[in-house]
């Protein structure tokens, strides 16, 4: 079943801290339980993600890599 | 998690100030407070008339380091001013100037880019900085 995405980040060829910054700007702007995915190409974001997931109790839903480029999906708590 | 993260910048060269920019957006990220303390010649690249001007590299930097500074610019990296702006937008940012440093480098608070939020001594610095780590930069 597709999730239904609420907001997209497009942080693709932004460097760290960026990807993170936008993310948590867009989770502000959403109200709890919708979707998040942000797209990112930064090395570090794998981790990033989880790491600032499990710091701000955001879940983190789905991470994936392909061609490069990582696809996180979180619900928004 | 709930201690402020406290950063004393006293390097006023791009490399250093981006690197504590880039500390503050990720502490401002994950909801923690951050206290920075500017002296010396960090408090001098918050000028307003030269805030935006380029501040030169540290000397460990060299010429090769320069040009990958120079390649990451070219490639969108926001400058350590805007980066500190965005941060302050997302979470809790507090930026002070060294009181003394003000005196040393004579600068008044009119001088001041409107990043920073106040003027106060190395007293108020460490109350507010609590039981938070402090980096110096």
């Amino acid at each position: 079943m597709p999730l239904e995405i609420a907001q997209r980040v497009d942080a693709k060829g932004l460097a760290c801290p960026m990807p993170i910054v936008k993310t948590a700007q867009a989770v502000k702007s959403m109200t709890s339980g919708q979707l998040l995915e942000v797209l990112a190409t930064d090395a570090g974001s794998t981790k990033d993600f989880a790491a600032w997931c499990k710091t701000t109790g955001n879940e983190l839903v789905e991470s994936s890599v392909e061609g490069g480029v990582y696809r996180f999906v979180l619900r928004r708590k | 998690m709930d201690e402020p993260i406290n950063l004393v910048l006293f390097s006023g060269t791009d490399d250093k100030l981006q690197a504590a920019a880039v500390m503050t957006a990720g502490a401002a990220a994950l909801g923690r407070r951050v206290n920075i303390f500017l002296q010396y010649w960090a408090l001098d690249a918050f000028r307003k008339d030269r805030i935006g001007a380029g501040r030169g590299l540290s000397a460990e930097a060299g010429e090769s380091g320069a040009a990958l500074v120079a390649a990451a610019a070219q490639a969108g990296q926001a400058p350590w001013h805007e980066t500190l702006r965005q941060a302050k937008d997302l979470g809790d940012v507090d930026i002070q100037a060294c009181s003394l440093s003000m005196d040393v480098l004579k600068i008044e608070e009119g001088d001041l880019d409107p990043l920073v939020d106040g003027v106060e001594g190395v007293t108020a610095f460490y109350l507010n900085a609590g039981d938070g780590h402090i980096v110096f930069i």
